[in-house]
């Protein structure tokens, strides 16, 4: 991932110059590459782009599903509604709360475990990657449900486990306030999604070239000093890979909260509120507003990742500084 | 052998001629597209939208198909599990037009909202299948007064109580109780009351028995559209609601877990060493009859279960108990409205419904299931659910029942954060708000 990543720009730009001056060959390897590529591209746009179309021109509608008599054009009418209501601010800052710690948490752990699979012994490197792997193959409404009855105060074993920990009783009832609620949804994320992260760090420690730490080796860098000096500067492009991608995983938040709390006391993420918004209530119009917004979000996230990701690139790969 | 070999052969022609794998697959996802196999011919199929149960809806639709020997065939498809995902998937199909829904299982809040997109109830089917039909029953099936679904099964809760708990309180289980009644003990003897305080519909359906129950009601102008909808929340009612709702909470009366219980957290409370009184459903009898025999709950705890009617909230005034169950509805786009109003009738008889409560614990909507011996003896308690079922009130019958539940899950709960002088108030304000598209819900 990250060797195509990086080299693609530099590789686009070229090609882009050079536009009239293709040989035959090059041109029919085009037109090859459109041919195998275009059904594919044309399939996207239709369940892709016409849906975010769609949703659009819906928003901008108040719209019940039962009532289609009533369907009135109201413009911007709904965006104005859901941003000047709390919940909608209370919902945003509950999911940056979960994106911001889940990928910080899960960065600084995938990492240790890429580490780790990548020092490990040959002869128990393939069982070790399998062990690892194994929460991210589990279907997340599965591992939700697995968390929920770990934590809930009727069936769940964590109170009278913990209950020598300071806070924990056996009265506590874990998802009856955003406090307690929010910290078992994260974990529960953190524990599913990691083994992701720590793959895509793999790949990029796999890329940093031995004689480079050999060479500060000889030069005497401690293992910290290697860390920091050699090792993660070298891997940037990967990192920013993997925090770009759960991050834009985790904005989107949805089966743990929904199977844990549904949403209530507070621990309401934007899916559930689009879910809620367009399924529960069909109400169309606001709940494409919603979805809207949420995009918007998404392709904000990308953005600043994006420019921010190609200053580390430029940095990685030696060019500009 | 000659089978293998044949399968080779037929494997080595379908090699040659990629064109024949491309035919057979087209036709095969035909077939799944159009969820069809070689009908019967001539005989039309009536689809059967029902929500899970223990099999007893698939088992009425044979005994129908039989019954109708070759004027049509009953064909049941599986709704989610949960009565709003069941909701979310009929009104979906019903706005797309959908002609496959020719008879569907509708819970009674639901009713109004899909009302236009049903089609109406025949004069003489009207007649015949609601003779008997007991009161709260026949009232969820109807929306501004006229019949739009048909009544099948009917569900109410009950007061269940532990009668040792009983006993020791003193408390004469013979006349009717009152919540009051239920707190002083449940405070006095460190005890649990069974009630569900999660963000939920359960919630929904304690508030407005409490509301229906103090003479109130939630909703004013059910026929109303959504911006002009007045809501009895701010009232006496609504505040005697919120106190009990709120004194339950404070006071940590419904045990630890009160924020985040339903009926079956709740009914698993009731069987351990703090159960006391409970309001739930009636599957509670054979879900503990289930239970003692693979082990988890000891037969002495059924025999220490008894069960009266719903609370009161005053002590001179009857309870209105919750309202629940199944009613069937046809879908106005069906290609056969008449046939499957004919199933509709042949599946609500009263035979069917005793043999539905017998099988599947599902209670009737007719008086007249009722009369069968073998009911009293399977559910001792069938007799309490019938008059619980004459006097249940519905939920709120409006197309805007969603926005109503949601609303007063989002404003009263949790349980101790229910205020009466405020919290009727408050959720009476953010609910019409939402309801003239001022608020997100």
């Amino acid at each position: 991932v990250t060797s195509a990543i990086t080299k693609n720009p530099e590789a686009m730009k070229t090609e882009g110059r050079r536009n009239n001056d293709y040989s035959d060959r090059a041109k029919s390897e085009r037109r090859l590459g459109w041919m195998l590529a275009g059904p594919a591209f044309i399939i996207m746009l239709a369940v892709t782009l016409y849906p975010i179309l769609q949703a659009f021109f819906d928003s901008l509608y108040a719209f019940r599903l039962t009532a289609p008599d009533e369907r009135e054009f109201v413009f911007i009418q709904n965006y104005v509604t859901i941003l000047s209501d709390p919940v909608w601010w209370r919902d945003l800052l509950v999911t940056l709360l979960i994106t911001v710690v889940t990928v910080a948490v899960e960065l600084v752990l995938g990492f240790a475990l890429a580490l780790v699979m990548h020092r490990a012994l040959k002869a128990v490197r393939g069982w070790l990657r399998t062990a690892i792997l194994v929460p991210y193959g589990i279907i997340t409404v599965v591992s939700a449900y697995a968390w929920f009855y770990a934590f809930d105060i009727s069936s769940g074993y964590v109170n009278s486990w913990f209950d020598w920990v300071p806070g924990i009783d056996q009265d506590l009832n874990w998802f009856a306030q955003a406090s307690t609620a929010l910290p078992v949804i994260m974990a529960s994320e953190i524990w599913k999604t990691t083994p992701f992260i720590s793959l895509l760090l793999l790949a990029g420690l796999a890329q940093v070239p031995d004689e480079l730490t050999e060479a500060a080796k000889v030069d005497g860098a401690t293992w910290w000093e290697q860390m920091r000096k050699v090792i993660i500067p070298n891997m940037k492009a990967a990192i920013m890979v993997a925090v770009l991608f759960r991050a834009l995983d985790a904005f989107r938040i949805f089966d743990n909260v929904f199977i844990m709390t549904n949403g209530q006391y507070g621990t309401e993420v934007l899916s559930l509120l689009a879910y809620r918004t367009s399924i529960s209530r069909l109400e169309i119009g606001l709940g494409s507003a919603v979805s809207v917004l949420l995009f918007a979000c998404v392709l904000l996230i990308s953005f600043i990742a994006i420019k921010v990701f190609k200053v580390d690139l430029a940095g990685s790969t030696g060019g500009k500084r | 052998m000659p089978g293998n070999r044949r399968i080779n052969q037929q494997r080595k022609r379908i090699r040659k001629r990629p064109g024949a794998i491309a035919v057979t697959s087209l036709g095969l996802a035909s077939l799944l597209l159009t969820g069809c196999g070689p009908a019967e011919s001539g005989t039309p199929t009536l689809t059967w939208y029902i929500n899970p149960d223990a099999g007893g809806q698939a088992a009425i639709a044979e005994l129908c198909t039989e019954e109708a020997d070759g004027e049509y065939r009953i064909e049941t498809s599986l709704l989610p599990n949960d009565a709003a995902a069941q909701r979310e998937q009929l009104a979906r199909r019903l706005a797309a037009n959908d002609t496959s829904l020719d008879i569907m299982s509708i819970d009674p809040p639901f009713v109004p909202e899909l009302a236009t997109f049903l089609a109406p109830v025949p004069e003489d089917i009207a007649q015949s299948t609601t003779e008997n039909t007991l009161e709260g029953a026949l009232a969820g099936a109807k929306y501004e007064d006229k019949l739009v679904t048909v009544p099948f099964w009917a569900n109410t809760q009950i007061l269940w109580y532990r009668e040792s708990v009983a006993e020791e309180a003193g408390l004469d289980m013979s006349q009717p109780v009152t919540w009051d009644q239920l707190m002083e003990v449940a405070a006095a003897q460190d005890v649990e009351l069974g009630v569900q305080g999660s963000q939920a519909e359960s919630m929904t359906v304690w508030i407005n028995s409490l509301i229906e129950s103090a003479g109130g009601t939630i909703l004013e102008n059910p026929e109303a559209p959504a911006d002009e909808i007045e809501l009895g929340l701010a009232s006496d009612a609504g505040r005697e609601a919120a106190r009990i709702i709120g004194t339950i909470g404070d006071q940590g009366l419904g045990g630890p877990g009160l924020a985040t219980s339903t009926e079956a957290t709740s009914l698993t409370e009731f069987q351990g060493e703090s159960g006391s009184f409970m309001v739930n459903y009636p599957f509670v009898w054979p879900a503990t009859q289930g239970a003692v025999e693979g082990g988890s709950v000891d037969q002495a705890v059924l025999d220490d279960i008894g069960w009266a009617l719903y609370p009161r909230v005053s002590e001179d005034e009857d309870s209105a108990p919750p309202l629940g169950g199944i009613n069937l509805g046809v879908g106005a786009s069906s290609d056969n409205p008449e046939l499957a109003y004919q199933a509709v009738e042949c599946i609500v008889q009263p035979e069917n419904q005793t043999e539905y409560f017998l099988t599947n614990g599902n209670p009737p909507s007719s008086s007249e299931a009722y009369e069968d011996p073998r009911i009293e003896e399977q559910f001792p308690m069938a007799e309490t659910i019938r008059e619980s079922l004459e006097n249940a009130a519905p939920r709120p019958q409006t197309p805007f029942y969603n926005e109503i539940s949601s609303g007063l899950q989002q404003t009263w709960t949790p349980p101790e954060g229910v205020e009466p002088e405020t919290t009727p108030e408050e959720s009476a304000d953010f609910i019409t708000a939402v309801l003239r598209g001022e608020r997100l819900l």
